[in-house]
């Protein structure tokens, strides 16, 4: 493929035992040779770890956090442009989103690209309005609701049976074996992000986790679908397997055929053992932590997300990937010259001085 | 009886006995024996012949109810959705 040089800016450098997806964005473009182009890592903190991973970065910036809103991160935005010169706008969380599709529009009229999905598609996304695809061909999704009251717990319950799953609007997730249960986890979602909560049945089965981007007139680019084979203690994925099953890459695709959706995304679907059926259990509008499997086992689905940004041409469909696959993480200690944190704690700014081939 | 074994087909099986199961993405370890009869349901063999080339490749000394065996371990294959 042809060469491409041009400067990237990645959030989501939190590479911690619950990682964001910035690193793996990063390490995917790192991978591919006809990457020319340089690496800015952007996060919320000094001491998020992917600013101090050798080899990654050519700089990197401190954000304002979401909740600051969009002129804030427009602001940080134009300084890191400022000092680094970024072609490419590449968020990794959830909660930049719609900031960054906000503000897309206006990046784009200075140069910067991103490659987002429209608002619309977003919200229709999200956890509390996930069970309105059911309507759309080819995709299932668990009888759910989202509910505001606690009283709605006990006719929910009548409704999906014990167990049942309750939901954050955001994050988290929890499968409640009793009614106090749900009413606690209720409580504490609530709590922790407002409402709506989201009461689901429980599927008992097997959970599978497929990264895809889509191209915003309802086709696929690309998807890469694998098994988590362990999981840390907050459920997140340790170590997986790319797997081959094209009815998980099928019902990938409806989802995003669905949603129209642009830009990358991550469908959890979950197995039924009883009846084998597919249902889509969640969506995550943005690449997953785990995504520099898809460039180890041959779809580097980063590089297509570039490459889109860019307005430039991928295969398609894209090379196919091996399955059987593997990754597992590490937890290591990185020994760090304390200019880097000098810089981005006094500055909020990182420039690296070595150069990537 | 006739078994479905498609499932079997795209089963990787190394001479370890280490076995991945790339629709799943199950991985699973099976003695010699084991390894013996699965290669031989994945190549189309019939129960039937899958315990004789169990009692070819290991030579039995007498007392063994291969048959059976292979029965017993068929059905678990067919716990695991591997054949139908």
């Amino acid at each position: 493929m042809d060469p491409v040089a041009c400067t990237v800016a990645i959030t989501g450098m939190n590479a911690t035992d619950n990682p964001a997806p910035g690193v793996a964005v990063a390490r995917a473009l790192r991978d591919e040779p006809s990457f020319r182009g340089k690496v800015i890592g952007l996060g919320y903190n000094a001491l998020d770890p992917g600013f101090y991973a050798s080899g990654l970065l050519d700089g990197g910036a401190i954000l304002p956090y979401p909740s600051a809103g969009r002129d804030a991160l427009r602001k940080h935005l134009l300084e890191v442009r400022e000092a680094f010169g970024i072609d490419v706008f590449l968020p990794t969380l959830d909660s930049e989103l719609r900031g960054a599709i906000a503000l897309s529009e206006e990046l784009e009229s200075i140069g910067i690209r991103t490659f987002l999905p429209t608002l619309e598609s977003l919200e229709r996304s999200s956890k509390p309005r996930l069970h309105e695809l059911n309507r759309a061909p080819g995709v299932s999704v668990p009888d759910s609701e989202p509910i505001t009251s606690a009283d709605a717990i006990p006719r929910a319950i009548r409704k999906y049976g014990l167990p049942i799953v309750v939901k954050g609007p955001y994050y988290g997730g929890e499968v409640a074996h009793g009614e106090a249960d749900a009413l606690a986890a209720f409580h504490r979602f609530l709590a922790m992000w407002g409402g709506p909560v989201v009461v689901q049945r429980f599927v008992a089965g097997e959970e599978y986790n497929i990264a895809a981007i889509g191209d915003g007139h309802g086709g696929m680019v690309g998807a890469v679908a694998m098994r988590k084979m362990a999981l840390t203690d907050k459920g997140k994925g340790w170590s997986g397997i790319t797997v081959d099953n094209p009815a998980l890459i099928e019902l990938t695709a409806a989802v995003v055929k669905a949603l129209q959706w642009r830009g990358p995304l991550e469908v959890e679907v979950l197995r039924e053992s009883s009846s084998g059926e597919l249902f889509v259990a969640e969506i995550n509008p943005r690449f997953p932590a785990w995504i520099y499997l898809s460039a180890g086992a041959g779809q580097n689905l980063p590089w297509a997300a570039l490459r889109l940004a860019l307005g430039l041409e991928v295969p398609r469909p894209l090379p196919a990937y091996r399955p059987g696959t593997m990754f597992v993480r590490i937890s290591l200690d990185q020994i760090c010259d304390l200019r880097t944190y000098e810089q981005l704690s006094a500055r909020g700014l990182l420039a690296h001085e070595e150069e990537h081939a | 009886m006739t078994l479905d074994t498609s499932r079997l087909r795209d089963l990787a099986l190394s001479d370890t006995g280490f076995v991945f199961d790339p629709y799943s993405g199950h991985t699973f370890t099976v003695n010699p024996s084991g390894l013996t009869i699965l290669r031989a349901l994945k190549q189309g063999a019939s129960m039937e012949e899958a315990v004789q080339q169990v009692q070819d490749e290991f030579e039995p000394e007498g007392g063994e109810d291969i048959a059976r065996d292979v029965s017993d371990y068929v059905a678990m294959l067919r716990t695991l959705g591997l054949v139908r």
